[in-house]
């Protein structure tokens, strides 16, 4: 067992275990500090799939910013902290027979089909992927780039405006 | 104790137990945050699918740049998913995505 292996059952057994304190986890504040480890361990995958410029995205973007948007939604929408922040269930019986159902036919699916794999896991190629993705960017995808640049803009000024507490436009 | 390498299955096996939870975060949850973290997790779980085909598939760089995009996606849609929280609590003070029912009645 090399440490490859190990680094990987690490991160894997960090992401699906917070990942399923998310799920179960009555309480909604511990749900979200456990989505931190889920964002922490599937950047730790990322690190291990060669790609250290998304490892650090994850990083920045879901915990630095998603993680705490869902945490200010927390509190600003429970305004009585002293009452448990908690969050029922329903559905309980058939949600979880599809949520086994789709696992038991991904994994079998996954784990049955004859990938064409062309690269190895044990040669780990030690480059780092910034520069060709920032190539990629203002090259072969800059039209995608500068859409999603839109859409960002667009979103951010959109919600803004929705969250706002007073609307100065309203008489 | 024989460890088989890790190879691509891995990585999806993972990303097919991230993709259930998530499911069942969506469709258990009442808070409409817990449903929105419920759908972070299934963007993940993409992604690792996206990455790990890239790395293994030969894809080289493209399974990166559709990866960057889904995580660019996933932070308009937190924003807007919830400043709409924010409007809606302040309407019907409450989160509970099954009270919010107006257009059935």
């Amino acid at each position: 067992m090399n440490l490859y292996e190990i680094v990987f059952y690490f991160f894997a057994a960090l992401t699906v275990g917070s990942a399923a304190v998310v799920v179960f986890s009555r309480n909604i504040v511990y749900a979200a500090f456990s989505l931190l480890f889920t964002f922490f361990g599937v950047a730790g995958l990322y690190v291990l799939l060669n790609a250290d410029f998304l490892a650090v995205t994850q990083l920045m973007v879901y915990v630095g910013g998603i993680l705490v948007l869902l945490l200010f939604g927390v509190m600003l929408t429970n305004t009585t902290l002293s009452v448990a922040i908690r969050s029922g269930s329903l559905h309980v019986l058939p949600a979880s027979l599809l949520a086994a159902a789709l696992a038991g036919l991904l994994g079998a699916l996954y784990w049955t089909a004859e990938w064409s794999v062309s690269v190895r896991a044990s040669d780990i190629a030690a480059e780092t992927t910034s520069k060709e993705i920032g190539s990629a960017f203002i090259t072969s995808h800059l039209l995608p780039f500068e859409v999603a640049s839109v859409v960002l803009l667009v979103a951010i000024v959109g919600a803004a405006m929705m969250a706002r507490r007073e609307r100065t436009t309203e008489q | 104790m024989t460890m088989v390498p890790i190879t691509l299955t891995h990585f999806l096996l993972i990303s097919a137990a991230l993709f259930a939870l998530g499911v069942y975060a969506v469709m258990t949850r009442r808070n409409a945050i817990m449903v929105l973290m419920g759908i972070e997790l299934i963007l993940n779980s993409a992604n690792i699918n996206f990455l790990a085909f890239s790395r293994f598939g030969g894809l080289n760089i493209e399974g990166q740049m559709m990866a960057i995009f889904v995580i660019i996606l996933a932070a308009a849609e937190a924003a807007v998913a919830l400043a709409i929280v924010l409007n809606i609590y302040k309407r019907f003070t409450t989160v509970n995505v099954d009270d919010i029912s107006l257009l059935k009645d």
